[in-house]
């Protein structure tokens, strides 16, 4: 199960993520996974709740937003998404596609503070 | 009671969760192409015939090539001693209870080794086909190995990994008609998640096959390294 060390690279990332942000508090991890990625859902939110005791998320909730598949169509020339992840063929006309648009993330997207900052809004993250 | 509302604030961070771990395979990478080290991270259920196979091509690439081997594996030396019959450099990464490797522990094991005098580098992941599917080793190719005997519907039970793999042997092919192979169904199955996959059959009881698998990966070495002249 590799969820665990998952959940550990999450935490970890958010940490730093807020510290650079100036987010106080995160009270809220915004998460998207896609059915590609690999991860199983429930072991990460499992993990995650073992991983997050003691340090400075502590008490946070995790939020996920699974992310189907999308392919490119070369026919159609269009993207579609997949009611699962397989077979890869465009739903429409049924050809192969390797081309994944989406589907394979596994990305820290968002996290919400319970505080407000000193003076300052929404702002975007540090690149 | 006054209700103190607190202003929510949600910044968007938009972060890979294995950054840390991709930041450092690009790096492994790049350092492979400098020295001109050719990385091929073989993934397999445990039983799949990955340290067989690993065997013959350390020994038949070794005849031309500086060949190396990570092996890694769940607690035992016994897969180490047996690839080191083979002549190659061969490091075993114990994993404890991780089930798959990480960069971090590949370039940890790299440590001593003169990678200017290694052209291939194979990295032979710890058995399990959904964990290891997540980190990038700084590999140039991603190889899934299947067994005959696995089952035709064994690639659809593990989409992941197979469609983040570049190619696909089929490993035990001289077991395949005593074990009621289903060639067409196998493919099918390998095409429905990972469209236009190369696969190769294989065994080394017999040789059957192994030439030209290993002559695809001189040829992706090949690839490989004009592609590196042109930086
Ligand atoms: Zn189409």
């Amino acid at each position: 199960m590799h969820e665990l060390s998952i959940a550990h690279s999450l935490v970890e990332l958010a940490i730093e993520a807020a510290e650079k942000t100036g987010t106080k508090r995160v009270k809220t991890l915004y998460l998207k996974l896609g059915v590609l990625s690999g991860v199983v859902k429930e072991a990460l939110e499992f993990s995650f709740d073992v991983v997050v005791q003691g340090t400075p998320l502590e008490g946070a909730r995790l939020v996920i937003e699974d992310i189907p598949v999308k392919v490119f169509c070369p026919d159609c020339k269009q993207a579609h998404i997949l009611p699962e992840p397989f077979p890869m063929r465009c739903p429409v006309c049924k050809r192969r596609t390797g081309q994944v648009l989406e589907g394979r993330e596994m990305e820290l997207y968002a996290l919400e503070g319970g505080e407000e900052d000193a003076g300052s809004d929404v702002k975007p993250p540090d690149r | 009671m006054q209700e103190v509302t607190l202003n929510p604030r949600i910044v968007e961070i938009r972060q890979n969760i294995l950054k840390k771990n991709d930041v450092l395979a690009r790096e492994l990478r790049k350092g492979f192409q400098e020295a001109g080290v050719y990385v091929i991270n073989l993934v397999s259920s445990p039983g799949a015939g990955k340290t067989t196979l690993l065997t013959e091509m350390l020994t038949r690439l070794g005849e031309r090539y500086g060949v190396a081997a990570l092996v890694g594996d769940l607690a035992t030396e016994n897969d180490a001693e047996r690839l080191r019959l083979s002549g190659a450099q061969v490091r075993q990464i114990t994993t404890g209870t991780v089930c798959h490797l990480d960069a971090e522990m590949v370039k940890r094991n790299l440590e001593g080794w003169d990678l200017e005098a290694i052209d291939f580098l194979f990295i032979e992941n710890v058995g399990n086909l959904v964990c290891p599917a997540s980190y990038d080793l700084g590999e140039n190719q991603r190889v899934v190995l299947f067994s005959v005997t696995e089952g035709e519907d064994k690639p659809v039970k593990y989409p992941t990994i197979v469609n983040s793999a570049d190619t696909a042997v089929i490993t035990k092919i001289d077991l395949a008609e005593a074990v009621g192979f289903q060639r067409e169904c196998f493919y099918e199955a390998l095409n429905e998640v990972r469209p236009g996959i190369p696969i190769f059959e294989v065994s080394v009881r017999t040789g059957e096959g192994i030439e030209e698998w290993i002559a695809h990966l001189e040829a992706g070495k090949a690839a490989f390294e004009k592609a590196a002249g042109c930086l």
